[in-house]
């Protein structure tokens, strides 16, 4: 069934047991972003020492690709330099706007390539990137403190 | 005579197609908007190809054709609603509508009816689409006036019990809906309308959800604004209508061509209504479209349709609520609603489920149905919605129940 290229076995499987859920008590920047079109929402806490992300954890009500992309992107991140995170970001939005044209990098983006059959489904995209966005924003909020 | 869905679908071209892969087209999203029939098509498509000029302008042949059309489309739309012509205006969407009379009273002169200050109040429920929320919160926040409004009961009804509380003394408009785009629930209208001009204000209606289902007569209904879209009603994008018998009392919004009565350098004064509310060049093929719409309904029937809505609406709640862990999000009745039905699936988030029914050929609507407020008020960030009209029957109802199924399995 073409619906398997969307709903791969890892993004339910981080759907269903998510990373880095749960808000931590303190953090470097939290950011709150909002998907006005359905509803899905996220709150997510960023800490960094030295250009290093040190944590990462939200928490937010969406879809499996909302949930799952976060899960793996919080995943993917903690313990990248900002510099590294930008590049896989960008590598992953990359991804997404490929229109099922590219497989994405395992070497690189680990499980996130997993989403990448989300790139054929346009309406499916920003559920995707709510959580890498999340991620970019709080990046630069708490880079600039 | 009794209703021939067949029959109807034969007319809509689009349901000769198929969907993802050759599956049979299960169209439950008509509450966003509607499939239009060749009638309406060819209308509009007819207007492009024979009579198209500026109506209202023009001393030539293809002006006056124009021109005929485009208020022969308003006396259409007049009679369907049990209305005069000069009551109706066209606008660009039931969305510019509503902003029409919010942004007009906002220029109303101090002291006139609909003029509003600091002393007085805007209602509106908790059941409304942002399109009849939106324009009021910023008109209160324009003129200070404040802004209150009727609370919608766990079963997806009005709350009517402090009615005199909630529409006071200086309540200039109270706005809301006639039918729920989410929960399909019916609104009462009397006790409002009653309350309302008991206190001198106007009752505007968002007739989005009712006008295409249900005979609507204007006399009967006693509001004073009725606004509607056209393609929600079989007929094409970018023309909305408004209704009102206060026309005439109520300044204009957008200035321009065509709503003058005679311009200077210095001032100007305005064509009566409906032309002061129709600046520029309006949509006119969309206008003469609309009129094969309400045509096309009107010959199979608006008593008809309703009927046959209800009746598939009762088939539809009963077949869903046989499915383990599915909650209908308002009323699990037919008593005073309308063929949107909301639900939620257990855990299934609704995007997901909308993928999932998506991939077995049906279409509905996923999210917060741009009614955010309601839907956080009813403890469910977002739903499924499946909306009926003329072209559906039990069998898109049980492609329905089976895609559900499906979907339980799938992301079990």
């Amino acid at each position: 069934m073409e619906l398997d290229s969307l709903y791969q076995e890892v993004i339910l499987d981080h759907y269903k047991h998510p990373l880095n859920k749960g808000l931590s008590n303190t953090y470097g920047a939290q950011v709150h972003h909002v998907n006005p079109s359905c509803g899905d929402e996220i709150t997510l806490n960023i800490s960094a020492k030295d250009g290093v992300i040190t944590s990462i954890t939200w928490d937010g009500v969406g879809c499996s690709i909302s949930q799952a992309s976060v899960s793996i992107a919080s995943d993917l991140l903690i313990g990248k330099t900002f510099v590294q995170a930008q590049a896989l970001s960008e590598e992953f939005v990359d991804l997404m706007q490929s229109k099922g044209k590219k497989a994405g990098d395992e070497s690189t983006l680990e499980d996130a390539v997993a989403l990448a059959g989300v790139s054929q489904y346009p309406a499916r995209i920003k559920c995707a990137l709510l959580g890498w966005m999340a991620i970019k924003d709080a990046s630069i909020q708490t880079q600039s403190k | 005579m009794s209703f021939n869905v067949a029959k109807v679908r034969k007319d809509f071209p689009i349901f000769e197609r198929t969907i993802r892969d050759g599956k049979k087209l299960v169209y439950l999203d008509s509450g966003a908007t509607s499939q239009k029939p060749l009638t309406v098509i060819d209308a509009e498509s007819n207007f492009y190809k024979f009579n198209n000029a500026a109506v209202h302008r023009g001393a030539h042949q293809l002006a006056e054709e124009a021109t005929d059309a485009y208020e022969g489309a308003r006396l259409k739309v007049a009679n369907f609603l049990g209305a005069q012509e000069e009551e109706i205006v066209f606008t660009k969407s039931a969305t510019e509508s509503l902003n029409l009379i919010a942004y007009a009273m906002g220029n109303a002169e101090p002291g006139s009816r609909f003029a509003l200050t600091a002393n007085n109040r805007i209602v509106v429920t908790e059941m409304e689409h942002h399109a009849n929320l939106i324009p009021w919160q910023q008109l209160a926040a324009r003129t200070g006036a404040s802004l209150s409004w009727f609370e919608v009961t766990p079963e997806g009804r009005l709350d009517l019990s402090k009615i005199d509380s909630v529409i006071t003394e200086g309540t200039k408009v109270v706005a809301l809906t006639h039918q729920s785009n989410v929960l399909g629930t019916i609104n009462p209208l009397d006790a409002i309308v009653k309350r309302a001009h008991e206190v001198g204000a106007v009752v505007v209606l968002d007739a989005c959800q009712s006008v295409p289902h249900m005979p609507i007569d204007v006399m009967k209904l006693g509001v004073d604004f009725i606004t509607f879209s056209g393609h929600k009603a079989v007929g094409p994008t970018g023309v909305g209508v408004l209704w009102s018998s206060l026309l005439n009392d109520l300044p204009p919004f957008l200035f321009g061509g065509s709503m003058i009565e005679t311009v200077t350098m210095t001032s100007a004064t305005w064509a009566p209504a409906p032309r002061k509310f129709e600046a520029g060049v309006p949509n006119m093929a969309q206008a003469v479209g609309l009129g094969a719409a309400v045509d096309y309904l009107t010959n199979i029937g608006m008593d008809e349709i309703f009927k046959h809505e209800v009746e598939l609406t009762g088939y539809l709640i009963n077949g869903l609520l046989q499915i383990p862990e599915l909650s209908i999000v308002g009323p699990n009745n037919t008593e005073s609603r309308g063929g949107s039905v909301s639900f939620t699936v257990g855990e299934i988030h609704p995007h997901d489920l909308g993928q999932y029914l998506d991939s077995q050929g049906v279409a509905v609507r996923t999210g917060h149905h741009c009614a955010w407020p309601l839907t956080r008020k009813l403890g469910v960030p977002a739903t499924t919605r499946a909306s009926l009209y003329l072209y559906n029957d039990e069998s898109d109802c049980d492609a329905l129940f089976a895609a559900i199924t499906g979907a339980q399995k799938y992301f079990a």
